[in-house]
């Protein structure tokens, strides 16, 4: 049978300046994003024959034909699932290149500065947020947070999780942040800071939330055989998927809501790259909340529904701990692009170009998106 | 207080579509109507066009009894939509419905205390204005 398994690498990596604001639009953020990715794989933007950019961004691949006079773009393709798009675009992108459709596929993510009140009013025009903006949100369910805090309700009420051990997310991912000068949030957080922050939607606190973030990154994905002319170490992508929950634009009628689409995709992914759970040296896992991670691990199957909170206690999502997760900080303390940042950190990590939080000998890892109500995708890829 | 505290911007409303308005017109009558599948007689909600068991196009609209158990809520600190500004914080519950629906609803008296999965409670009907009624429940 025809296997995705290591017909392409990440070549490039990119990014641009994180912070709350910027004065750059969304657009020239992702072509500044994209240009270094292409120069970081040795490329030109002549090389570009794919693009895959932000489904839920306004910017089409038309975008990068006109700026960045792209020859002959043979393929585009857009991957709508909120911030498992980045990740389920690598699937897309691996298809592409290991088919010969194209030869070199940017995936490219920017985020514009953004004021709260837009945030609501653009979620309710999603369309896959259709039934949520006609069921739900007249009586007062607006954000992610809320969508999700029933999720994290019902979690700790059938499984004793605590706010306790959802802080543990989010001090690991603090902690680590520390050590990357990207970072937008490197003060240290506490458990006594993280119970003492506003409560946002119970149980959900401020510190359980991610950070609204401008700025871009970006990816340049190539077949393996051309990789070995790139001048990085090639990172494979060893297996990749995506998965979708039961009933997924509605949370509310999810016949499991503690099970996620990645419940779906991450076997096939381990599968494909022909590694077990113990093999996974660093994970960047999605954090649009402390709670998602928790639930993440346990569909991915690193324990048992229901022994999440246990899991990432005790240091071992740490650096130096049993599973490393977040090495940059995540969307909870390095910046919010989506995911984006997570694919880029994976990168540099199995490149072992992370300097102070670099992962010791990390040749294996994984990669997670998570969004629009539950949508998962996940690489695992190898040096 | 200044003139904009009594401006908030109006909150949310359903868009009405061929299948969704019998659902919002029975709340307005204070009826909870939902999907019945013509082919194979399964209960759905939200409301859609096809039955995911029979892929039957026809439908009819069935009342339900209100009752149910509680599956998980939230209290809602922070106002993501400012028209609920005021309300914050306010308590909003998921619903096992008795005959095998989910519903979500804002909880009545706004106390999260006494909550817990699987206790009782009823659907209320909270009328907003003459056109739109909204669901809610109460602890029985
Ligand atoms: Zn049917």
């Amino acid at each position: 049978m025809f296997s995705l398994a290591d017909k392409t690498a990440v070549t490039g990596v990119g990014e641009t300046a994180y912070g709350r604001e910027s004065r750059k639009s969304q657009l020239t953020l992702t072509l500044e994003a994209s240009l270094a990715a292409i120069n970081d794989a040795g490329l030109t933007p002549k090389d570009i024959d794919g693009v895959i950019p932000y489904a839920a961004g306004g910017i089409v691949a038309e975008d990068f034909v006109t700026n960045f006079g792209l020859p002959d773009l043979r393929y585009s393709a857009l991957t709508p699932m909120g911030g498992a798009s980045p990740v389920a675009a690598l699937q897309s992108a691996t298809m592409a290149v290991a088919t010969g459709v194209a030869n070199h596929v940017l995936v490219a993510l920017g985020r514009g500065s953004i004021s709260g009140g837009r945030i609501t009013q653009r979620l309710a025009e999603m369309p896959q947020m259709r039934l949520v903006s006609e069921f739900e949100m007249p009586i007062g369910t607006n954000a992610p947070a809320q969508f999700y805090a029933h999720m994290a309700r019902r979690h700790m009420e059938l499984f004793g999780t605590t706010s306790e051990q959802l802080a543990e997310v989010a001090m690991t991912c603090r902690r680590h942040a520390q050590m990357n000068e990207r970072a937008m949030m490197r003060k240290p957080m506490t458990l006594a800071d993280h119970q003492a922050s506003r409560m946002i939607a119970d149980p959900l606190h401020l510190f359980d939330c991610c950070l609204e973030s401008a700025g871009a990154a970006a990816v340049v994905i190539s077949s393996v055989e051309r990789a070995k002319d790139s001048p990085h170490r090639p990172v494979l992508i060893g297996g990749v998927a995506e998965g979708h929950p039961d009933s997924p634009s509605a949370i509310t009628q999810r016949p499991d809501m503690t099970r996620l689409g990645i419940a779906r995709a991450a076997p096939i992914a381990f599968a494909m790259a022909g590694v077990e759970h113990s093999d996974i040296d660093v994970a960047e896992i999605y954090d649009c909340f402390t709670y998602i991670v928790l639930c993440q691990l346990e569909d991915m199957g690193f324990c048992a529904k229901g022994e999440g909170g246990d899991f990432v206690s005790n240091g071992r999502i740490s650096l130096g701990g049993e599973l490393p997760v977040n090495t940059h900080g995540g969307l909870l303390s390095e910046a919010h692009i989506a995911g984006m940042n997570h694919i880029v950190e994976l990168v540099r990590q199995l490149r072992g170009d992370c300097g102070e939080r670099q992962v010791k000998d990390a040749e294996v890892g994984l990669v997670t998106g998570f969004g629009d109500l539950g949508d998962g995708s996940i690489a695992v890829m190898h040096r | 207080m200044s003139a904009s505290h009594d401006q908030l911007p109006e909150k949310p409303r359903p868009e009405y579509s061929d299948e969704n308005q019998p659902y919002w017109d029975g709340l307005r009558e204070h009826k909870l109507l939902v999907q019945r599948c013509g082919g194979c007689n399964t209960l759905r909600h939200y409301p859609r066009p096809l039955c995911d068991g029979c892929y039957s196009l026809e439908y009819d609209w069935t009342e339900l009894s209100g009752s149910g158990k509680v599956h998980s809520w939230t209290v809602s600190h922070h106002p993501f939509h400012p028209g609920f500004k005021r309300e914050t914080p306010y308590v909003t519950v998921t619903v096992d419905l008795a005959e095998g629906l989910r519903l979500q609803g804002v909880l009545e008296g706004n106390d999260a205390s006494a909550l817990a999965i699987g206790r009782e409670v009823e659907l209320t009907f909270n009328d907003v204005d003459a056109e739109l009624t909204l669901p809610g429940f109460r602890l029985v």
